[in-house]
């Protein structure tokens, strides 16, 4: 039995456990004035310092959110509005392909400011059409907000042309690196975005510490008011939960650089696999722009929510990739996106640090007869 | 066994699921999604696949220590259930839809995925008791507690789907017992509303429902001599027997109350009359099953050409109506039964449920219906 699901939530190590009860327990605010609270001020700050140096920016430009989503939302709704004072730039591109944090919240600047929203053109792996990018940048144009790499299928995008395209207009570029912080290298500062989020449960740390990076120069107007404990967002700080994710962004980021190429070639080993086994078997996402340790299927006529409930009963946790309501995988937009039929069925296996060989190969013991056990199922 | 247990976040469903738990069995737990669009919160007695209901279904499960999945069964659901009751109801018939999701969803659609996937049943919260003939077909049976007895809604299920369905529910002399069983395990569903209506109309108005889904004509009402005594906006949203709402501008002769007698989609008529026009005397339909052994193998009756001689039964025609004694027969393999006092306002398209004693012996749709005061003259 082994988890294929990291790109859901990565579990956390011993050490990223043992950081956040060191730091959950040092009592004091980390805005009060008092010593104890500048000892908790010290770790959150540590905590930052850690994940900023991860992806290559200033800690002060890093603001800690509660989630990868609420980083997001505070990206394109604060640029958004921070380029709108005036109301002349109301258009917002971005793809069919994002993630819901992203789609919902363009959405939502359409149905409840002016925001008008544009689709860039994607190929059939979910790379965007720079050159439709281009076509369409104009300086009415608010900001472009993507992912950097493609939660569900892995691809990832050619960030230094779309930065390249907008800045020619002076148009920002929020990337929502979610699925890349961890995975393949990031240094935002030499980038060119304006705006970068992630989330540490991504990459071994904490559910609910997510952060955005904002390039000086650009204006991003906070939708949660307060205290002022960060300039972008109000609210407590989390001590524990920020010094255990620079824990884990540390760790994450020495994977990146030294050890990365190791679970890519236990992906091979099971892309590989998948191949020899599985007729009709369709790798989705960029064969070669992708992170190594996504492998991402579909098979005709699969369906997914038998298979995946017969290799849950041996204790293999994977995914159908797509986006849960209420426990319900709903047909994935991304494949939409990209042409995919819903009567292919999807299966997504993303790996981590702590995946082995026999992970790879009691999955693959397994997986061709589930797949041709259910695929008529559908 | 293995067995697969059906939690639509209600008390019966969980109780069920916790009693095969201590029967033994190796228990999963599975919520089905019915609608793509599903209502928040629940509200009352309406509906039963809301996020709530689903939510409920999942902690009940984590209280039972049991694997939980939600399944989307939405598809079929829409097609089968759904757009079969509006198909029907623009036929002019009065379908039950909780009848079509037993018999296409939750014993059939989920009956056949859970086969495939290794497990030997399916268990609901049902209350109904399924026996074992002489020789060894399963039986349906009604539930012990007569008031909570939900036999007439299993009607539809045949012998194989039997074989593969539990009700752990159905021996319980009372629905009380089972809140009360279920608040002594910890379940925070044990004082959650039972709900009655149709689940995917929220807001509890067929007929308002149906109207935004079926062109409505205005048309006109007559009596039964075919006389015009009024109009109405729609035949397709007045059902037989209904009294209110009717607007005639005529009174009847005898001064005494009308009602609904006939709705005739094809002429877009309403015909109405007095209450004795309601009483049928004789009920037909072609489309049936049977729970088990069917009346010759079970010994009731002798085989014919064309079906089966008579034989004494009950018929139920409604979930919650009273049994009336009658006589049973199938002739060019349509079952003609006949009352021996005459049934209160049957609309073509409900499902007739023959019983004998407390055994379902099958079911039919009505496709044809017979007036007392008609067979009388």
């Amino acid at each position: 039995m082994a988890y294929f699901d990291f790109a859901a939530t990565a579990p956390m190590s011993n050490d990223v456990i043992a950081a956040w009860e060191f730091a959950v327990r040092q009592p004091g605010n980390a805005s009060a004035t008092h010593r104890d609270g500048q000892k908790s001020r010290l770790l959150w700050e540590e905590g930052r310092e850690n994940i900023a140096r991860s992806f290559g920016a200033k800690p002060f430009d890093v603001t800690m959110t509660g989630s990868g989503t609420e980083a997001i939302n505070l990206a394109i709704k604060g640029l958004w509005w921070g380029r709108n004072a005036d109301g002349a730039r109301t258009r917002i591109l971005t793809t069919e392909a994002e993630h819901h944090a992203a789609l919902d919240a363009v959405n939502w600047l359409a149905e409840h400011e002016s925001a008008t929203v544009e689709f860039i053109a994607l190929d059939e792996f979910g790379m965007i059409d720079v050159n439709d990018l281009r076509g369409r940048l104009s300086d009415d144009v608010a900001l472009v907000t993507s992912l950097w790499v493609n939660n569900e299928i892995g691809t990832v995008q050619p960030i230094e042309d779309i930065v390249a395209a907008a800045a020619e207009h002076g148009v920002p570029v929020h990337m929502d690196a979610v699925a890349a912080w961890g995975h393949v290298p990031v240094s935002f500062d030499e980038s060119g975005l304006a705006a970068m989020s992630v989330s540490a449960h991504k990459i071994g740390g904490p559910v609910g510490v997510g952060a955005l990076a904002v390039a000086r120069g650009w204006n991003v107007v906070p939708s949660i008011h307060g205290g002022s404990q960060q300039r972008l967002r109000s609210g407590s700080l989390d001590v524990a939960g920020t010094y255990a994710a620079g824990i884990a962004a540390t760790v994450a980021h020495d994977h990146v650089l030294n050890s990365i190429a190791q679970t890519g070639a236990l992906a091979q080993r099971l892309a590989d696999g998948l191949r020899d086994t599985i007729p009709g078997v369709v790798f989705r996402g960029h064969p070669a722009s992708r992170t190594v340790d996504n492998v991402h299927i579909t098979v005709p006529g699969l369906d997914t929510v038998s298979a995946m409930f017969l290799l849950d009963e041996l204790g293999h946790s994977v995914s159908a990739g797509s986006a849960c309501q209420a426990g319900v995988n709903s047909p994935s937009h991304v494949l939409r996106a990209i042409g995919v039929s819903d009567s292919e069925g999807p299966l997504r296996f993303t790996l981590g640090r702590s995946t082995t060989e026999s992970d790879i190969d009691d999955l693959l013991a397994v997986l061709p007869a589930i797949i041709e056990r259910t695929r008529t199922l559908a | 066994m293995k067995v697969l247990a059906a939690m639509s976040g209600g008390v019966d469903s969980a109780v069920a699921a916790a009693r095969a738990v201590d029967a033994g069995h190796d228990v999963t737990g599975v919520h089905l999604a019915l609608s793509r669009m599903p209502g928040i919160f629940r509200s009352g007695s309406r509906g039963c696949c809301t996020v709530e209901d689903s939510l409920d279904a999942r902690r009940a499960a984590g209280l039972l220590g049991i694997p939980f999945y939600v399944w989307d069964f939405s598809a079929q659901f829409t097609e089968a259930v759904v757009d079969d009751f509006i198909s029907e109801y623009s036929a002019g018939r009065t379908p039950n839809p909780c009848m079509r999701c037993n018999e296409r969803i939750k014993f059939a659609a989920l009956l056949d995925r859970a086969i495939e996937l290794g497990f030997d049943a399916v268990v609901t919260g049902h209350y109904a008791n399924v026996e074992t003939a002489a020789d060894g077909t399963p039986e349906l049976h009604r539930a012990s507690a007569w008031a909570k007895d939900q036999s007439y809604v299993l009607g539809v299920l045949s012998a194989d789907q039997l074989r593969h369905s539990m009700f752990p529910l159905g021996d319980t002399p009372s629905k009380d017992l089972v809140r009360a069983e279920a608040d002594r395990r910890g379940l925070s569903v044990a004082n959650k509303p039972d709900s009655h209506d149709i689940c995917f109309i929220p807001e509890g108005d067929t007929r308002d429902w149906l109207a935004d889904r079926i062109p409505m004509e205005p048309g006109k009402v007559l009596d039964t001599d075919g006389n015009v005594v009024g109009s109405h906006d729609g035949a397709l949203s007045y059902t037989v027997g209904q009294r209110k709402g009717l607007n005639l501008g005529v009174p009847a002769a005898d001064g005494r109350p009308r009602f609904v007698v006939t709705v005739k989609p094809q002429t877009n008529e309403v015909v109405v009359g007095s209450r004795a026009d309601l009483d049928i005397a004789e009920i037909g339909g072609a489309r049936v099953s049977w729970a088990g052994n069917d009346p010759v193998r079970s010994g009731y009756a002798e085989p014919t050409d064309g079906g089966f001689t008579a034989f004494d039964c009950e018929v139920q025609i409604r979930a919650h109506a009273d049994p009336v004694p009658a006589i049973a027969e199938q002739c060019v393999g349509e079952i003609i039964v006949r009352p021996t006092t005459p049934l209160n306002g049957v609309a073509t398209g409900q499902t007739a449920v023959l019983y004998v004693g407390t055994r379902v012996v099958g079911q039919f749709t009505i496709d044809r219906t017979v007036s007392a005061t008609v067979l009388a003259t």
